[in-house]
């Protein structure tokens, strides 16, 4: 990029000329000096833990190599994690897309109303996930909330006790975190619906192409970027999951919904094994950057 | 208007069409539905909640709860109601909002308009920095709050938040004032204009959409934030969401559902109210920070 950026050689007379031209860097170093340290210098710092024998505190007198990393592997709450984030990240990522893409497509049917459906579809992402943990916790709880409402219609025999059920329990946290960012996929495929050139579909029109066959072989094939975006993102806010977890159930019934997220704070705080807290937030880094990394690389790359 | 797939949509039948609104409309009732649950049990008394349906209106309306909530809910060991949770939250959010969204809109304004050598990997590691999982610099954050004092207080949250709020903001700024024509900026430095003169003048007259994307963007994250509330608030710095929880979550007591939802209401309201005001500019902030990141 050859532009008239003020590194281009310039006569330096005095002293003022000297300052304008460094004020930008100046401007901006602050900035990036609290980025690199409070960022990359703490990534440093907790990689470094994850090698050593703390416990309650950082101690970086004894090193254990991949002592911390061996355990966590071979901790069953470390594997239960593990596979929860599997289960909830699977089917978060599948369902908010499916739901995502099929409210975009129908909203995108000059649908009357339209101005206050998509309001009340993206309205749970401005909410805390505690308040929806808190919606969610109360409203599928077999005390008070959907399974006694059922009953109270005169279904009976109705039952739904997920949240107390350590085999379900994980699946009541999808149903609330679906419900939260749905909404948000919906907006970004129907941004995406909208950038579609007319000029393809009416030619597939003239063709005799159905509706169905227009969506299917045309429009869906031309979203494959947005289906990329919502995947990044989805992923991303999978591995962080902590704050709604622990709104719902936290952690529990027993360890039942743990999450790497959850076994982090528990192990460094709760535990005093600040060695394998870091090890296990060192694993959450590296998930998170094998995604965003090279999607960042190309999103980057695409605009140069 | 140009929506291409609008001429799809002439062709459907009328079935097809109704299948569509019944599917649009049960999913608006999905989303509805657990506002509506908050709403109508904070304004029940407690037996009804025990007792009756959660989905039926109220049949006594009662605003206690939300005064209780407020004012004299027990959440830790005190019964002094989210209210001083809630100013706790305020303290945090404006000053932090404010101080990530001038950084921001200066970064912004070098990386594009000042450009360096080396800008693109200084702007990459400030990009970067918006995705980490912030479990990793818990810890040592942690121990820095510690050593400089501020352990525990609303100073410290203000300062955490602001920081790992910068690589969003100058996300935001950079791409806005990439489409910024340059021209004018060099113009205006022939002239003789200085660096701070060209952006108040120049660019940021031009930035209030920016600027609205930016704030509602890092109010609605940090006011909703529990990780570091939770992790660094110290006896009277704790911010309303983590008092929610201790509210909601705590063993002891008999449980008051309507208590609960009404202080849930509260939590929200704020990002609820910017949500309602300026949903346009909400959105703006979601696909910028998502679709570009």
């Amino acid at each position: 990029m050859a532009d008239l950026t003020t590194t281009a050689p310039r006569a330096v007379t005095n002293p003022r000329a000297t300052l304008q031209d460094l004020l930008p860097k100046i401007v901006l170093a602050p900035s990036f000096a609290l980025i690199l340290i409070f960022v990359y210098g703490f990534i440093v710092f907790t990689a470094f833990l994850s090698f050593s024998g703390s416990k309650l505190l950082p101690d970086f007198s004894t090193w254990v190599g991949l002592n911390n990393y061996v355990r966590l592997f071979n901790h069953p709450n470390w594997i239960t994690a593990l596979k929860n984030l599997a289960i909830f990240s699977t089917l978060y990522i599948v369902v908010c897309s499916a739901i995502g893409l099929a409210l975009a497509i129908f909203l995108d049917q000059k649908i009357r109303g339209e101005g206050v459906l998509r309001p009340i579809y993206l309205y749970p992402m401005a909410l805390s996930f505690i308040v929806t943990g808190v919606a969610w916790k109360w409203f599928l709880d077999p005390g008070i909330g959907l399974e006694h409402v059922m009953q109270s219609w005169g279904w009976e025999s109705f039952s739904f006790r997920w949240i107390k059920d350590g085999k379900m329990a994980i699946y009541t946290i999808v149903i609330a975190a679906v419900w939260q960012s749905s909404g948000f996929v919906m907006a970004m495929f129907l941004a995406g619906l909208r950038g579609v050139d007319n000029e393809i579909i009416k030619a597939a029109q003239i063709d005799g192409a159905s509706t169905l066959t227009i969506y299917r072989r045309i429009i869906i094939p031309l979203m494959r970027p947005v289906f990329l975006s919502a995947f990044v993102v989805l992923a991303h806010l999978a591995i962080k999951s902590y704050d709604l977890v622990v709104a719902m159930t936290d952690g529990g019934p027993g360890t039942a919904t743990w999450t790497p997220a959850l076994f982090m704070q528990k192990f460094t705080f709760g535990r005093n094994e600040m060695g394998m807290g870091a090890a296990s937030a060192i694993i959450m880094m590296m998930m998170i950057f094998a995604i965003i990394v090279p999607y960042l690389y190309s999103e980057l790359g695409k605009k140069k | 208007m140009s929506a291409a797939s609008q001429d799809v949509a002439t062709r459907n039948g009328i079935f097809a069409r109704a299948f569509i609104y019944a599917v649009l409309i049960l999913f608006a009732v999905y989303y509805l539905l657990p506002l509506y649950v908050m709403i109508v049990n904070s304004l029940k008394p407690l037996d009804e909640i025990r007792q009756g349906n959660m989905l039926a209106l109220p049949q006594q309306w009662t605003i206690a709860p939300w005064l209780s909530a407020w004012s004299t809910a027990q959440i830790g060991v005190q019964p002094t109601g989210l209210k001083p949770y809630f100013l706790n939250s305020v303290m945090m959010v404006v000053p932090a909002v404010a101080i990530s969204t001038i950084l921001g809109a200066l970064n912004g304004y070098v990386l594009t308009k000042w450009r360096f050598k080396g800008d693109n990997i200084v702007f990459g590691m400030m990009l970067l920095a918006c995705f980490i999982p912030f479990q990793i610099v818990l810890i040592p954050s942690a121990r820095i709050l510690g050593l400089t004092g501020l352990a525990g207080t609303i100073t410290g949250l203000v300062l955490i938040h602001a920081i790992y709020g910068l690589g969003f903001t100058t996300l935001f700024f950079r791409n806005y004032y990439e489409a910024f024509p340059t021209e004018l900026v060099r113009a205006a430095q022939i002239d003789g204009a200085s660096f701070f003169q060209i952006f108040r003048r120049i660019l940021l007259p031009s930035s209030g959409p920016i600027i609205v994307v930016t704030v509602i963007w890092q109010f609605t994250n940090i006011w909703n934030d529990f990780l570091f509330g939770s992790s660094f608030s110290g006896f009277n710095s704790i911010p309303i969401t983590v008092a929610l929880n201790n509210l909601v979550n705590s063993s002891t007591g008999v449980k008051e559902y309507n208590v609960h939802f009404a202080g849930a209401i509260l939590a929200a309201l704020p990002t609820l109210i910017v949500y309602i005001v300026s949903g346009r500019y909400f959105v703006r902030g979601l696909m910028a920070g998502a679709v570009k990141g």
